[in-house]
């Protein structure tokens, strides 16, 4: 079953078209990659398909529902955002973080198993400013989780954390994927761990160039080279 | 000092008042500090000088006047902040000097009436009645009890507005709710600091509170207890030693910031 069809997607701002007739589908289950340089458009995909960015061209459905119809499907996706923005010393421990996108009182032992599950229970009662990048990834991962979410969302989640993070990072999502069969939607520059991850990929750089299983995509050298081409070209770029 | 003053039933009204507009603010206050909104209070508070002058040349009671003129004043500027993007500080900025010099011209047209507006000015809750007393309260009854059902989404919004746009909270209406609650609080509270030291109600206590390193809810609570503790320590020797209470009450809110500072920097707030 898909459960997210994208037919034609077109976001322009002001100054440049993020992105340009973007078409795929994800089916449940799935494990997808975005991969795609700085710019390329992955997080302006994602605010698009969450409902932020109203101006658009296309259409984008999930669970065969257009989503400029009914906003209902947002209580099916888990979020988490690249960068979670906020001030240091907001008063807000990892409980209060957690639990504000909790819709229904669900039971305390429904939270409890996702903060032990993901390693942040002992670190309940802490500020959120005091915690380190891959703590601070994983307690937005759990209050990804409280409403057993069907989608999760993840934009760059291994931007600027450590190997260790990572590594339980990539652990905690395989689990999420296999064992509690939710779909994953990802998105990195990063090729390695999407290789790593991934069972589907989709090359995006304001076009979609690539999109199917990952075996497909990483097997084929010459894919690989244009992307990492493609990668170059925007490092040099930005330097 | 005598515990005679705590028999007589103007105390009774302003101590009570007090209490119901200390807590009132600290918990408003919170979401506009947060929300580095932290000015908004006093741009309320100086357009609504421009309603008290305005009841005043009418012969309207001039709080009524005050509620109605902030009140939209504050979803005037909000809808134009959010239409035009201009930054929190710039609107603040123009609602403040706007709100003045529309009283000062209604002042000038009117030959002034100085003594109405100085208590407005600087509060004046030794005097408030018992009709005004119960109008506080229920106010701060139901702005609390607001609060409390939508707890969440006024904190998820505040933390962080697209977020909780994702997570499916109408947050432009929570915007406005905020605001708007903000006007009643403000308008509310004049008769205790009046329209210059409303802002320090807002803001002092909950910056003060922050720094102890708690979570929300123990946040909000330190706020409103250092809020009480200085609206009623500062009723009572205001009164005992017939100076002003705004002034009073404002610093010693400000003492216990500069305590709480103190107390941080020798390193014995630890974290957590
Ligand atoms: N809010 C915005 N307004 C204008 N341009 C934007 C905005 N957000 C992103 N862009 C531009 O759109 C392009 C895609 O950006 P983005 O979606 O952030 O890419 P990525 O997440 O892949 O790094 C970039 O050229 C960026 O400068
Ligand atoms: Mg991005």
């Amino acid at each position: 079953m898909n459960v997210v069809e994208i037919e034609h997607l077109t976001v322009k701002y002001p100054d440049v078209k993020a992105l340009d007739d973007v078409s795929f589908t994800v089916k449940e289950g799935d494990f997808l990659g975005i991969i795609g340089p700085n710019g390329a458009g992955k997080s302006t995909l994602f605010a698009t398909m969450l409902g932020l960015n109203n101006k658009y061209d296309g259409i984008i459905k999930f669970f065969g529902q257009d989503i400029r119809k009914s906003k209902d499907y947002l209580k099916e996706i888990g979020y988490v955002p690249q960068k979670p923005i906020f001030e240091k010393n907001f008063p807000a421990t990892v409980n209060d973080i957690v639990r504000m996108s909790l819709r229904k009182e669900s039971n305390e032992k429904k939270i409890d198993e996702i903060l032990q599950q993901l390693w942040i229970h002992e670190l309940s009662n802490r500020r959120i400013g005091e915690l380190s990048g891959g703590q601070l990834q994983r307690v937005f991962i759990a209050k990804a989780l409280v409403n057993n979410p069907k989608i999760l969302i993840l934009d760059e989640p291994v931007t600027g954390i450590d190997q260790q993070n990572i590594d339980l990072f990539f652990s905690i999502l395989r689990e999420l994927n296999s064992k509690q069969k939710i779909t994953i939607i990802w998105s990195s520059h990063d090729l390695d761990a999407v290789n790593q991850l991934a069972n589907h990929v989709a090359c995006l750089n304001r076009t979609l160039f690539f999109h199917g299983e990952s075996d497909d995509f990483f097997d084929n050298d010459e894919l690989v080279k244009q992307y990492s081409e493609a990668s170059m070209q925007e490092h040099m770029h930005h330097h | 000092m005598s515990f005679e003053i705590l028999s007589f039933s103007f105390m009774h009204r302003a101590l009570i008042s007090g209490v119901a507009i200390a807590i009132l603010c600290s918990v408003i206050g919170l979401f506009l500090v947060l929300r580095r909104y932290s000015l908004f209070g006093d741009a309320i508070a100086h357009s609504s000088f421009g309603g008290i002058a305005l009841g005043l040349l009418a012969g309207v009671y001039p709080l009524w006047t005050a509620y109605g003129v902030s009140l939209v004043s504050a979803l005037i500027i909000t809808r134009v902040k959010e239409k035009f993007n201009i930054s929190g500080d710039a609107s603040v900025a123009v609602l403040l000097s706007s709100g003045i010099a529309v009283g000062l011209v209604i002042i000038g047209i009117s030959g002034g009436f100085t003594i109405d507006i100085f208590s407005f000015l600087f509060g004046s809750i030794l005097l408030v009645s018992v009709n005004d007393t119960i109008l506080i309260l229920s106010l701060t009854g139901i702005i609390l009890i607001v609060v409390l059902v939508l707890y969440r989404q006024l904190l998820y919004s505040t933390f962080n507005e697209e977020q909780a746009k994702v997570s499916g909270i109408p947050v432009e209406k929570i915007n406005y709710l905020i605001v708007f609650m903000a006007g009643l609080t403000v308008v509310t509270s004049i008769q205790l600091v009046g329209v210059l030291l409303i802002s320090a109600l807002f803001v002092i206590p909950n910056v003060t509170a922050i720094m102890y390193g708690k979570g929300f809810k123990q946040t909000a609570i330190l706020s409103i207890s250092f809020s009480i503790f200085s609206v009623v320590t500062g009723i009572l020797i205001s009164y005992v030693f017939d100076i002003t209470p705004a002034g009073t009450i404002v610093l010693l809110s400000i003492g216990l910031f500069a305590g709480t500072m103190g107390i941080k920097s020798m390193g014995l707030l630890s974290k957590n």
